[in-house]
Formats: structure tokens, sequence, C-alpha cells
């Protein structure tokens, strides 16, 4: 279950309505509100798309459907590296759900989950526009292609 | 208006120029399928049924939002037109649970009769089929994903006309589901309990949680002494469960069928509007002489009160104390009525049956009783009432008519009214006219119609000795919050406001029989519907509520005057503040 409000402290409340002040006259401000909130505090949880509601008039509805809907917004916490495999049709083709079979052994939680100590999340992407070097998987912002499964443990290794 | 001529399958026709191609050609004659499109409330093109060959457009275009230009040529019946069609509707079908033959709306289910009309096989494809469990923890409404076609007509009533906004589509493909947030239940996210998302259902996605076997039970108990009422919307619809036309009265064959069923009494609600509008109205002249809060708003709509309670609370001081009129006449059938007939109030259940899901919420709140008794024990819908009615294969249309049991009788006209926008209003301004000129209206003065009528917020005034009244009626709490935002921002002001929290008020309430997408684009449901209320208010002896026999000996014998002790005790009530979304945790 999702962390008490009351436990969200007084300045993190601050900081997302600053946020959501500099975005609130633009048109569709909800999706980079929700990105800047999500850089900020790391995921989306009920009582964050509460505050993002209210702030910005909408009804909570709007903004859940919106943080469902896609992929990159999450409703849980994620881990300090967030690995990312490739599910696009060239990263399929070239082998990416042995990658990723190979992904969850090594860090043993599934696809959504986060590892116990906090530090790896585990996403599949849809095509992330690098197919000249299928299969590709992403931690943060490093990009590793044309990687084989044997490959995994030890790019994951240089995080630990 | 601007004009338009094209060509429907060879047919040319001319229409106003602002018509979408569906409308030009239901104007034609031609039944396009349609499964999102609700006229007035929703017009998406999501569904993608209503696909026509539009000449020269690249695709097949969703004529539901495909507006009409000059010379256009449409194509409603071509094979690519038809099979398109069915193949959309096989998808449709692959992630519907088909559980049809006991399903709530089965004969009444627009994807149902589309199937057997475009001769579609429900088996061609199977979807993911992810089963949910059902919402079924709200008083009034139960949420059966399983069901949902995700047409999202529910969403656009929530949303765009009540502007609650409780539901929503979340996630994406065959993940997507139509709901509250975080996979709460209705019961615990602001929900009205209004029920209008129901009404607009094609399927059984939605419906009211039923009281029936409750009230099934009941009547089987030997020492219960089981009386039911009836609101005045019901008697103007429940014919249509049995085939009849819109607006047709059936308030006699529906008294009978209630004696059939086994109650031992059948009262009318409409007896305690007439109560309602006693106190309701003193409660208005005791506010504007010794300066009470106004504007006075009504409080017989319980989706509307709990809106106020959830949206407005700073407006909760200026909702009338009065409980709704079946709250108060269970109330009274468990008091007078009790003492009157040396009875055990223990002993009596009383059943409502309301136009209404929400007052199956409303029969819940802990405020509802007196002495620990609860005013009413059940509340079924007009819907759960023709159930009950098929279920005792009681040939309804058939039944001689019959009139409601005394002591209490047939209600006035004003009672009646209540049931349509602008009829609490009507009622109370022929009580309160009176008792403030001293003088007796007649027949023309009786019917007031600045408050009839369905335009969404209408305003008016009355000129009384002692001053202007000003008053406003709405309906649908989408009408509510523009005024009562427009109050806030004192740009308006009221002496007394009617809120019906239902488009068209309860003749078009959550609970009444459903009317499907077709038959909206053809007939005017409130018209008909408040046409037959009206007529059955001319064709009362009695037209005002303190002309009411009964009320009067009500107060003689036993409440002595309105807003007296014995009043409050058993007649008003209190609202409080509703937290929107609380806290979930533990801790809180």
């Amino acid at each position: 279950m999702s962390k008490c409000c009351c436990e969200i402290p007084k300045e993190t409340v601050e900081a997302i309505r600053e946020i959501i002040a500099r975005h609130k006259e633009q048109e569709g401000a909800l999706i980079p509100v929700l990105h800047e909130v999500q850089e900020y505090y790391g995921y989306l949880p009920f009582e964050i798309q509460k505050i993002v509601a209210e702030e910005l008039e909408i009804p909570l509805t709007e903004v859940y459907g919106v943080v469902t809907f896609y992929t990159q917004f999450s409703l849980n916490p994620v881990g300090k590296y967030k690995v990312g495999v490739c599910m696009g049709t060239a990263c399929y083709v070239k082998g990416s759900d042995k990658v990723l079979e190979e992904v969850e052994k090594v860090l043993g939680i599934k696809v959504g989950e986060t590892t116990e100590d906090g530090f790896f999340s585990l996403e599949a992407t849809r095509c992330i526009g690098a197919c000249g070097l299928a299969p590709v998987i992403t931690v943060n912002d490093d990009v590793y292609g044309k990687i084989g499964a044997n490959e995994v443990a030890d790019i994951l290794k240089k995080y630990q | 208006m601007d004009k338009v001529t094209i060509t429907i399958d060879g047919q040319k026709i001319t229409v106003p120029s602002h018509y979408t191609v569906l409308e030009a050609c239901k104007e034609a004659g031609i039944n396009i399928p349609t499964l999102c499109y609700l006229k007035d409330i929703s017009q998406t093109g999501s569904c993608r049924m209503c696909l026509v060959e539009v000449k020269g457009a690249r695709n097949l275009q969703a004529s539901c939002v495909y507006p009409v230009s000059e010379g256009m040529e449409v194509f409603t019946n071509t094979p690519k037109v038809r099979k398109a069609r069915k193949g959309n509707l096989e998808l449709i079908l692959s992630n519907h649970e088909k559980k049809c033959l006991s399903c709530v709306r089965s004969y009444n289910c627009e994807l149902q009769k589309l199937a057997k009309e475009l001769q579609v096989d429900e088996t061609t494809y199977a979807g993911e089929n992810i089963h949910y469990p059902l919402d079924d923890l709200s008083p009034s409404i139960v949420r059966d994903p399983n069901k949902c076609i995700l047409c999202r007509r529910c969403i656009a009533v929530c949303k765009n006309v009540q502007t609650t906004a409780v539901i929503q589509a979340s996630q994406r493909g065959f993940k997507t589901v139509v709901g509250p947030v975080f996979d709460k239940s209705l019961n615990e996210v602001p929900c009205i309990m209004c029920g209008q998302c129901i009404s607009v259902c094609p399927v059984g996605a939605l419906r009211e949680k039923s009281e029936i076997e409750k009230v099934w039970d009941a009547l089987a108990e030997k020492d219960r002494h089981v009386i039911v009422q009836t609101a005045p919307a019901v008697r103007v619809a429940l014919g249509e469960e049995f085939g009849m036309p819109i607006g047709t009265r059936v308030t006699g064959k529906m008294v009978a069928a209630l004696k059939r069923l086994g109650f031992d009494k059948v009262v009318d609600t409409d007896t305690a509007a007439d109560l309602t509008i006693m106190e309701e109205g003193y409660e208005l002249l005791d506010r504007l002489e010794n300066g009470g809060k106004l504007p006075m708003i009504t409080s017989c709509s319980p989706g509307w009160i709990k809106f106020c309670e959830h949206f407005f609370p700073d407006f909760l001081d200026h909702l009338s104390s009065c409980k709704s009129p079946h709250m108060m006449l269970g109330a009274i059938l468990k008091s007078y009525y009790a003492e009157k007939m040396g009875m055990d109030p223990e002993k009596i259940f009383v059943v409502s049956v309301m136009p209404c899901t929400a007052k199956k919420y409303e029969a819940e709140r802990p405020e509802m009783n007196v002495n620990g008794l609860r005013d009413v024990d059940a509340v079924i819908t007009t819907r759960e009432l023709a159930q009950m009615i098929k279920e005792a294969r009681i040939d309804f249309v058939q039944l001689e008519e019959e009139t409601f049991d005394d002591p209490l009788g047939e209600a006035s006209g004003a009672g009646v009214i209540f049931g349509a926008t602008g009829g609490v209003m009507e009622a109370a301004l022929r009580t309160v006219a009176e008792k403030l000129t001293g003088t007796s209206l007649d027949e023309k003065e009786l019917e007031f119609q600045p408050t009839r009528g369905f335009d969404g917020i209408k305003e008016f005034t009355v000129d009384l000795p002692q001053l202007v009244l000003k008053g406003a009626v709405v309906h649908g709490t989408g009408n509510a919050r523009k005024l009562l935002e427009k109050i806030r921002a004192g740009q308006a002001e009221y002496h007394f406001i009617e809120v019906m929290g239902c488009p068209g008020g309860c003749i078009t309430g959550g609970g009444q029989p459903i009317v499907d997408a077709k038959t909206r684009m053809d007939i005017d449901v409130y018209e008909e519907r408040a046409k037959a209320l009206y007529e059955e208010d001319r064709s009362m002896v009695i037209r005002k509520s303190h002309e009411n026999p009964f009320i009067i000996k009500l107060y003689e014998e036993f409440l002595e005057k309105p807003l007296s002790h014995k009043s409050h005790e058993l007649l008003h009530t209190t609202y409080s503040e509703k937290e929107n979304y609380p806290c979930d945790c533990k801790d809180c």
C-alpha cells in the first residue's frame, strides 16, 4: 500500500507545488508536470497524484488515467538504476526476450518490480529508437547495444 | 438555419448543416449501429460501429462524429461497411463476459441486440478476458468490469454532466479498465450514487445493488408488517418495463401489482412530499422572517446532498434540514402510524420504491433513524420493482387499477409533481404563496410555468406581500455546480433554490427504466415522463400540500405544527463535510 500522505514532508509538498506553478498556465500542463514531479519524487503514488490534481484543478481520475496509460510513469518506487530492456520489433527479433529473461534471473525480480535493496528496477520498454544496435538495454541514461544474454551479469555488476 | 443536401445510398436528403452523418442517416430512415454514441452525452467515435463509406474519404468514417457537407455521398450498406462493423463487433465481444442468460440487462442490452442484428458470432475470437472482482461495496451501485465494453458513456455522464468525475479509463490495451482511481471501490471515492452511469450503460457493467431478496424475505416473514411506498416518478415510468410507451401513467396498476406481491399496506410517498412541503415551506418562511441562512436549498435529492457534502461543504448551512419525503414517511410510519394501529414499530418493515439509486445510500446514512429504528428498511428502484413483478408472474398490463391504502390515502397534486425538475419549487410556492398572501390561488396561478421545462438553470421571481422572492431551479449536479459557483463569486443572489441531482429530476433518475441510445434519438424522455406527472397533478382533487386532509390530521393529532419539537426529532436531519479521497493508510 502507498505511504500515508501525512508522511510526505512539507518541503516535498512545497517543491511539488512549485513545479506545478511553473506549468499551470500552459496548455496540456499535466504531462510535463508529471514528468518533473516523477523526476523529483521518484514515482507517482496516490497522495502525490492528489496534490497534482488539486493544484492543476483537474479531477484525480484524469491524472490517474494519464499516469497508468504511459509506461514511463510509475505508481511504485523505482530503483536507483532503472534497467530497460527494449522489446521493440528489431530488438525482439534479435533475441531481447532471452536478454530480459537473463536480467530477471540476475536481479531476481520481474518486469515492473524493484529489488529489495532499492538499487534496480526493471522495465520492458517499447522501441527506444536504437534499432541499429539491437538488442539494446538501458541502465538509466547509459545504452548498451548488440548484447547477448551472457553479457548481462557483467553490465549490471558495474552499478552494484 | 443553413441546410446542405447530401446523398445517402442513392437517396438525396436535405439536412441542417450542423448535422453529423449519423443524424442525417437517421432522418433518411437508416438506423446506423452505435455503441459509444449517446445523444447530448457522448460523441467520441471510439467504438467504430457506426462506420460508413464517404466518397472521397480514404478510410471508412465514424458517422457519429463526421459532419455533413454539401454534395457529400455516403454509403451505409456496402460489403466493406458490413464487414468492418461485424469485425469490430466481434472484437468487442471477444473481451466481454457473455453471461447473457441471467444478466440484468438481457433483452435490454445494446450489445446483445447489435450482435443479433448484425449476425455476429460471439466466439470468433477470444480476448485476454482478464477477470476483475465485482465492485459491490457501494450501497447503491455495482460495477462489473468483466462486462464493460469501454464505450465510456458512463465516464462522459459522470465527468461532463454530473461533474463528479469519479470514474475514468485507466491502463491500456486489454488491461484498460473503467473505474475509480487506484482500484478503489465506488464507495471510497466521491461518487454521489446518482446512478446516471447505470442509465447510460449499454450493457450490464453497471447496475443497482439489488435489495430484491431482502424484500422477498420480509414479505415471507409471518409477523412482519411490510409497508411499501412509491415515489411520484415511479408511476410514470414503470409501464415501460412492460412494453408500454414512455410517459404512460400506471399508478393504479402499480398499486394493484404491489398488493398482489403481498405488501400489507401500499402507501404513496407523495403524501410525505406534502409533509416535506409543510416543513420545508415553514423552514423557508422562518429563515426569511428571522434572518436565517439564505438562499435555502432543497434537500430531497440524496445524490445532490452527497455532492454538496463533497464539493461544496461551505453550502451545508444552506441546505434545508428536512429529510427527503420517503425518509419522513418511514419515520411517520414507525411512530404515528404504529401508535395508531397499536403496533410494535419493530415489526414494521418499510420498503421504498424509488426512481433513484442514491436513496439506497440515503436509507443507510447513520443519521436516518429514530430511537435506533431505521426510517426505511429497504429501497428498490423502479427497475427492481418491475423485476419482482415479472418474477411473481403478474400480468402487469392486464391488472385492474387499485388505489393507495388508508390511513394515508391520496396525496395532493403538489406531491405528485415532486418527480420532475421544478416540481418541489412549484409545490412549495403553492403553499408559501398562500401563507404569505392569505388568499387562495386559482387554478391558473397554481401552475407555475417558470419552474417547468428543462433548461439547466431556471431563474424566476415571485411577487409576495413582504418581498420579491428570488428563486432558481437546477437539475443535474453539473448545473448545481455552475449555480453555486456563481453564488460563491457573489454574482447571483436568491432566497430559495431547488436542486435535483439527476438531469430532468427524479423522472430520469438513476433507478428508472433504461432508455437505449436509439430511443433517445427519437423521444424526449424528460418531456414525456414530465407530461404524465403534470397530467396526474391536474387529475387530483387536492393540489396543494397544506390542503391534504391527512397532513392536516397528522399535525392536529401528532406533530402539532410544522417545525415543532416532534417534527425536528422525526423529520429533520443534519449533514457533514465529506473528504473526497481520504487517506487509506492505517495510521490516519
